[in-house]
């Protein structure tokens, strides 16, 4: 029995790594048959990047003002032209990226794991907690978004924050009800019948057979949804509630150049772009996912 | 080895009540393998998955090994009888490497890793050990029934319970799989009871054949009666002239 050292799953980080690297090349092989994912993952690394370097890359400081310089048209100093109070227009929407990448993540790590747990357990445990669990999730989905955003701020202040947990609350019923839907399906599977026969705990069952299978279409789901949190996020900066002056959060600067469209187009204008680019981005990277993950799902 | 008496499953409660199996009682001798044969929903894989301890809507007694076993098992009682399901698609956990499969029935009856095990449970299958590494749909459908055979077998049952094993294989690999079922009884004394409508199946492993219609036992048969085709109860003539023909 000389394979038996060979045999993985007893630490060996090297053999954990190059099963790991095996994975990614698999997938970005696959990934290159999807010109348009591969375009969706591209923008998607670019915003990140320019997220993480906003302060290096941007030609000026976000919120310095330089009342001379304002209402400048797009020009070769200012590409994207300048605000009412003089402010690098491209420079607020480099940094506006960091704003918007750190909403989404945050509204997705917490709608995640919470819309996973509420799905799986209501659909594997059935019952009356699937009933009580359930029908919490009919409740919150039946409010608009902007709503409880707008009580929320209203009681504990506007800010991102606010935002984020403003977006989270009414984020989840979806994302718990794919999890119940694909876990009704898993607890009848023959292996979960076998793991049963094994002695298998119902918590090794619920986090070991059930709650992967759900995983890859919450994942799909979740990007998807990404470009959804995004425009409420813009909203909400667009009302005033999200992030507050003089953070360049792209919704609000929307709302600023509201003031001044008619004869300074592009204060409102250039924001624009930008939220579309990124929603763009993150629906390709969703339906992307959706053919890695999901076989169910075949391109014809 | 396996006594079963009067034993009821009934789903539903009220006028949706629908009784399954009616009050059947059988026993199974040690090294013996009985056939249970009857049409789609006259409860046969019902009666199976009481006797695995999948099912919970019965009544009456259930004797596993000598031995009284409750609706709720015990991890010792689990360990008395395995089953191997039909389609070897579904019963095998897609994402998990074989020697993933293999081990987590020793962790989860906490019994250490279990990674020791996998090769010599492969080899008992005739799998190659390198199959270890691989994911279930690397594999085929034959070898994929190997793979969970071998898994019924980690724990070392006394009872193997049968649901329709190569009903979802090719002709030629059933066969195989046939032959490899009869060679590990042989090797280690165990029991079957094997849930088919394919009377050729049964007639090849059985040594002893229920049929079953409605929930209940109308005939009794040896091998010897099927192959010669000297069978006298009514629906049994039915079921045999049907699937010969």
């Amino acid at each position: 029995m000389s394979n038996v050292e060979t045999l993985p799953g007893r630490g060996g980080f090297g053999r954990l790594f190059g099963r790991m690297a095996t994975t990614v090349r698999l997938s970005l092989s696959k990934l290159s048959r999807e010109p348009l994912g591969m375009v969706g993952f591209i923008v998607l690394a670019v915003l990140v990047i320019v997220a993480i370097f906003a302060p290096w890359i941007a030609p000026y400081s976000p919120t310095a003002q330089n009342l001379p310089q304002a209402l400048q048209a797009p020009s070769w100093a200012h590409w994207a032209g300048t605000d009412e109070f003089g402010r690098d227009i491209l420079s607020r929407l480099i940094h506006g990226t960091r704003i918007t990448i750190q909403t989404v993540l945050a509204v997705t790590l917490i709608v995640g794991p919470v819309g996973l747990i509420v799905g799986v357990v209501a659909g594997f445990v059935g019952g009356r907690t699937d009933a009580i669990l359930m029908r919490a999730t009919d409740i919150v989905l039946s409010f608009p978004s902007l709503i409880p955003a707008l009580a929320f701020a209203a009681a504990m202040g506007a800010g991102l924050q606010t935002a984020i947990i403003a977006i989270s609350l009414t984020g989840w019923p979806p994302i718990a009800r794919l999890a119940r839907a694909e876990a009704l399906v898993v607890r009848n599977t023959d292996y979960v019948a076998a793991a049963r026969l094994y002695g298998a705990s119902p918590l090794r069952i619920l986090f070991l057979y059930i709650a992967p299978m759900c995983i890859p279409s919450v994942v799909v789901r979740l990007t998807l949804n990404m470009a959804g949190i995004i425009l409420t996020a813009a909203a909400l900066g667009f009302l005033g509630l999200g992030a507050q002056p003089p953070a360049p959060e792209w919704g609000a600067m929307i709302s600023n150049g509201r003031k001044f469209m008619l004869d300074y187009w592009w204060v409102a204008v250039m924001p624009g772009p930008a939220i579309l680019i990124t929603s763009l981005a993150f629906n390709l990277v969703g339906d992307a996912l959706r053919d890695l993950l999901d076989p169910r799902h075949v391109r014809s | 080895m396996i006594e079963v008496e009067n034993l009821e499953v009934a789903f539903g409660k009220g006028d949706d009540r629908k009784q399954v199996v009616k009050s059947v009682s059988f026993k199974v001798a040690k090294g013996e393998t009985l056939g249970i044969v009857g049409e789609s929903g006259c409860g046969k894989s019902t009666v199976l998955r009481s006797l695995a301890g999948l099912d919970r809507h019965w009544t009456g007694r259930i004797a596993l090994a000598g031995q009284d076993v409750a609706k709720e098992r015990t991890k010792q009682q689990f360990e008395l009888a395995q089953m191997v399901f039909q389609d070897p698609y579904g019963s095998i956990h897609p994402r998990h490497r074989i020697e993933r499969v293999l081990a987590e029935l020793l962790r989860a009856m906490q019994r250490g890793e279990g990674w020791d095990r996998v090769v010599p449970a492969l080899e008992r299958v005739g799998l190659p050990a390198a199959f270890a590494e691989r994911f279930p749909h690397e594999l085929s459908g034959g070898q994929r029934q190997r793979v969970a055979i071998a898994r019924a077998l980690m724990l070392a049952p006394q009872i193997l319970l049968l649901d329709e094993p190569t009903s979802a294989l090719d002709v030629s690999v059933q066969a195989e799989v046939l032959n490899l079922l009869s060679d590990l009884r042989e090797e280690q004394q165990l029991t079957y009871v094997l849930v088919s409508h394919d009377l050729s199946v049964i007639a090849h492993m059985c040594d002893r054949v229920l049929v079953m219609k409605e929930g209940v036992f109308v005939d009794e048969l040896t091998p010897e009666a099927f192959r010669g085709g000297e069978i006298t109860q009514a629906y049994s003539k039915t079921l045999f002239e049907a699937s010969f023909l």
